[in-house]
């Protein structure tokens, strides 16, 4: 038998390959360089003017006492181009332009921002967002901790729409195997050489939810803010049942009367019981099942305002590329009252929660919000002055760098001109995975660091440069879209077009056709090629592609 | 100090007499040209990744039921003795000296590898810069075109600038010997000069309505030093081809090796941190044929390494630090394995000015004790380091979240430093 395996895999192996290949251009060939689909965004049907308007008058309210005017609304397309890479980590497809350009229906944003939401993009996209501070991006225990399952778990959650409260109660209280109940991953991530890291627990805990940093008491009390050490260390006693062993996460309650969490004075250096215990509000919390239970459900208890007003900032962050509040986990004290909403966390917040903590109704205000829909141009950052208040009061929608995965879904993105999403092949699907993972490594992770403001390094601009992922997906070849486009698009003008909208979702100024076409008239064959692939390297290297704007 | 003129003068001359060039050209040709203490110090970090064993390196305890399969030999410091897996390293361990008793809490390679690049403790809340990024972001080489920060090899966990920023992240060079990767064009000269010209327009595009905010982006800035890093003379640091064959065969023909040379060239052309790696010393089984393979590329590597600093008098102002992120347990488990052990491990550490022939620390040959006699905290380890290179290491920075934090939270171990 292995003789016969040995003889018949030389021969077949390379027929395959030409049979594939056969298949795989006549299936390009048949294909027209820019299909389309017929169907429009479908009309939104949730309500959202009143909180919308809301929103907008806070704005109005802040533009009129800074007396500044604020930009002008940003251009459909570059709004278009905005949410896209917001919501899927990518800049549209020509494809998707094509069927943004055609839609002359009213209210298109609007309409185009449901359908995104509904594409399983945008759930895997904020998943790997979400991760980021719910599980870290430090690589972990490999035997206690699947990320991959997390972010499948995740994934399907945020697409299905599960109220937020309800997702977060099941990562803290969660029992399970890392594999079989994927979402006690969030704890599983903490574990350090099989021993559960209680302190890092609690301080993601409030970071991730509350949006307070109290890891600092868990040495001292917080320095600034009102935190005692007491606070943390009770904190982290609600973990304090929690175990690890082969079965999975489970909750210790053998013995009711002994404190299931012990540490190490650091004073002393004698061992110490801690109760567990919430730092404010404990009525809030339950008196019935494990502590795991009851601290999830103080922590998204429906009064607990940090809990809104935590995601709101973080949604707020990932939105604008930076949070309404830096750093993003780490709010003030909202207070113990209940106002009426002035804060716009507090106004988003109480939607948020009176809607059901809906993440996609949040992030359809935001997006409908004004502040959201400003261009990013304004006449003082021509001249000089005032850049800093503008920026102050949102008067502009802000410059920010984008993050490495929007980089290398962008321009993965324009290597081709169908859309690349769950529909496309399981190869392509495969080759934007791998690759992200690749550029992301190179072009230096973020770590959770990823909402602070940053300028790009020399590395990242020789990776763009020079790299093969930029020679990769700027390479002009019968299944490109820039060889598709330099070989079929009808005249030269279409040509540029293309490649403008491709790559930047924008068409192109009058000074830019009158330098470029030159450079593609009267080519053909390789020369034209290498016009538009050379084409294709500039954009990707231009700010405009590597900023968001 | 006086003999310094008439020892650099003969070093040229030997060098011209041999062919070799001390200075890459660079633009500081008077910099790259001084030697000995009047140069500004570096700071070269040999990282053995995935935790070496100590008793396979610089603390053997032959004949006891800790000790494995390896015997000791005697180096160049009177009365130590190394693994007689590293002969070569032995004739050369005088120019440093040999910590056997560091210590640190981080079991785990991932966090070990943050704490022994760092000297601080994985936290939740913010990131620690590498002690090289440090030394860049508070001593800046004057002249230097190519990246202050290299790192040299595929490091599992790079060492990164942290709070400082990314742009102290070290530049990685993942196959040594080559150019630095993405540092060529990928097209003619002629198409090259139409992407540049295209890409002039294309910003100028984007500047429109945003022109401050287009300049804070300093998208422009890397691009233009990007560009210039592109056709540097200096570039020629990364490459090893003119080195004679004889030195090349004597670091070895290996990544590691490779990357030890051209981590010579880099300290010529004057950058300040670099990193080489050396991967797979992660000996959960067979942990002696796994130590002994490394040792094939480690001990030629890293002995010729410090022979060639001495002898272009670049080791008095280069520190060098030999480190792992953690050692191995003294117990054998049945694999033939050894676990990790970040208690009493052993590192190498010298040339800057700090003290050679030292001897920290020592290990218990039994076993029995978890504690090391004369413990070293990695923290202080690193405030002699950045003392010596000239960093207030006490410096309070604020970070991106307000906070006040020491740049390093040690204090220097006066026993290390050189007259003491």
């Amino acid at each position: 038998m292995t003789n016969v395996r040995s003889n018949w895999g030389p021969t077949l192996a390379p027929l395959m390959v030409v049979a594939g290949l056969v298949v795989l251009v006549v299936s390009a060939a048949r294909s027209s360089s820019i299909p389309a689909r017929p169907t429009m965004p479908a009309a939104v049907t949730s309500d959202i003017s009143s909180i919308v308007a809301q929103v907008d008058q806070l704005f109005a309210d802040q533009w009129r006492e800074a007396k500044i005017e604020p930009a002008l609304p940003a251009d459909e397309l570059a709004l278009f181009r905005r949410l896209s890479l917001v919501l899927h980590g990518t800049a549209p497809s020509l494809e998707e332009i094509r069927r943004f350009e055609t839609d002359y229906g009213s209210d298109r944003i609007a309409r185009w921002t449901a359908e995104m939401l509904a594409d399983r993009r945008f759930a895997n996209y904020f998943t790997r967002r979400f991760s980021r501070f719910l599980v870290g991006a430090e690589e972990g225990q490999v035997l206690v901790f699947r990320r991959d399952r997390f972010w499948a778990w995740m994934s399907d959650q945020l697409h299905a729409n599960r109220p937020y409260d309800e997702i977060v109660r099941a990562m803290i209280s969660e029992r399970g195997l890392w594999t079989d109940k994927p979402e006690v991953n969030f704890v599983a991530a903490v574990v350090n050489e099989g021993v559960v890291d209680h302190n890092k627990l609690a301080g993601r805990t409030a970071r991730a939810f509350l949006g307070q940093r109290i890891d600092c008491a868990e040495c001292h009390n917080h320095p600034f803010a009102n935190w005692k050490q007491s606070q943390f260390e009770g904190l982290a006693a609600c973990y304090g049942e929690l175990n690890i062993s082969p079965v999975g996460v489970e909750d210790n309650q053998v013995d009711k009367t002994v404190a299931p969490y012990r540490l190490q004075d650091r004073v002393t250096l004698n061992d110490r019981d801690v109760v567990p215990a919430v730092p404010y509000h404990e009525e809030w919390m339950p008196s019935e099942g494990t502590t795991r239970a009851r601290l999830a459900a103080w922590v998204t208890h429906p009064a607990n305002r940090r809990f809104d007003r935590a995601i709101v900032n973080r949604v707020w962050g990932l939105m604008f590329g930076k949070p309404w509040i830096q750093p993003v986990d780490d709010l003030p004290d909202p207070g113990d009252e209940h106002p009426v909403p002035t804060d716009l966390l507090d106004v988003l917040g109480a939607d948020f929660r009176v809607h059901g903590c809906d993440l996609k109704r949040l992030i359809t205000v935001i997006a409908a919000s004004r502040p959201f829909r400003l261009s990013s141009q304004h006449p003082s950052f021509e001249t000089g002055e005032n850049v800093e208040l503008i920026e102050q009061v949102w008067g502009a929608f802000p410059i920010s760098r984008l993050r490495p995965e929007q980089v290398i879904g962008a321009m993965l993105q324009a290597s081709s001109i169908k859309t690349l999403d769950h529909n496309s092949h399981w190869t392509m699907r495969a080759i934007r995975f791998f690759k992200e993972l690749d550029f992301v490594k190179e072009y230096g992770d973020l770590g959770d660091e990823e909402l602070t403001e940053r300028a790009g390094t020399i590395p990242q601009a020789l990776l763009r440069m020079n790299s093969e992922f930029a020679a990769e997906w700027s390479k002009s070849t019968i299944f490109s879209a820039a060889g598709r486009i330099a070989g079929m698009a009808p005249n030269d003008e279409s040509c540029l077009d293309n490649c403008f909208l491709i790559c930047l979702t924008r068409h192109p100024t009058a000074e830019e056709r009158a330098t470029l076409i030159p450079q593609l008239e009267g080519t053909k064959g390789d020369d034209r090629a290498y016009v538009v692939e050379d084409l294709f390297w500039t954009l990707f290297n231009s700010p405009e592609f590597c900023w968001g704007h | 100090m006086s003999d310094q003129p008439s020892r650099r003068h003969f070093l040229r001359l030997m060098a011209s007499a041999c062919g070799l060039s001390f200075a890459v050209p660079g633009l500081d040709l008077r910099a790259a040209d001084q030697r000995g203490d009047e140069r500004a110090k570096s700071f070269l970090t040999i990282w053995l990744g995935g935790g070496p064993s100590q008793l396979e390196t610089w603390d053997p305890h032959p004949g006891t039921r800790i000790g494995g399969d390896v015997t000791a030999i005697p180096t160049t410091i009177p009365g130590v003795e190394i693994a007689n897996l590293y002969p070569q390293v032995a004739e050369q361990l005088h120019h440093v000296s040999l910590i056997r008793s560091l210590v640190s809490k981080e079991g785990d390679h991932e966090r070990a590898s943050y704490m022994l690049h760092t000297g601080y403790r994985p936290e939740p809340t913010l990131v620690h810069p590498s002690i090289g990024s440090i030394a860049i972001h508070e001593r800046p080489s004057d002249g230097v075109e190519i990246p202050q920060f290299v790192a040299l090899g595929a490091a599992e966990f790079p060492p990164r600038g942290g709070f400082l920023g990314d742009r102290f992240d070290a530049y990685r060079v993942f196959n040594p010997g080559e150019t630095g990767q993405n540092i060529k064009p990928l097209v003619s000269q002629e198409r090259q000069g139409r992407r540049m010209a295209n890409l002039e327009l294309i910003s100028k595009s984007f500047e429109r309505g945003r022109g401050a905010k287009a300049e804070q982006t300093l998208h422009q800035h890397t691009v233009d030093a990007a560009l210039r890093m592109m056709t540097s003379e200096q570039l020629k640091a990364f490459s090893i081809e003119s080195e004679p064959a004889e030195l090349r065969a004597a670091y070895g023909d290996s990544p590691f090796g490779r990357g030890c040379l051209v981590a010579r060239r880099l300290l010529e052309v004057g950058v300040r941190s670099i990193e080489v790696s050396l991967s797979g010393f992660d000996s959960h089984a067979n942990n002696h044929e796994v130590q002994a393979a490394r040792s094939r590329t480690l001990d030629p590597a890293l002995a010729t390494l410090l022979k060639d600093l001495v002898e272009r008098d670049l080791l008095q102002s280069t520190i060098v630090l030999v480190t792992g992120e953690f050692g191995r347990t003294p117990t054998i488990n049945p694999l033939g394995g050894r676990d990790h052990w970040p208690s009493g491990f052993s590192c190498l550490v010298g040339g800057g000015g700090l003290r050679k022939g030292g001897l920290i620390g020592a290990t218990d040959p039994h076993g029995d004790e978890t504690r090391p006699v004369d413990p070293i905290e990695v923290a202080d380890l690193y405030a002699t380091i950045l003392g010596r290179l000239g960093v207030d290491y006490e410096k309070e920075v604020i970070t991106p979240i307000g906070r006040p934090m020491k740049l390093c939270s040690g204090r220097p171990i006066e026993r290390l430093i050189a007259g003491t």
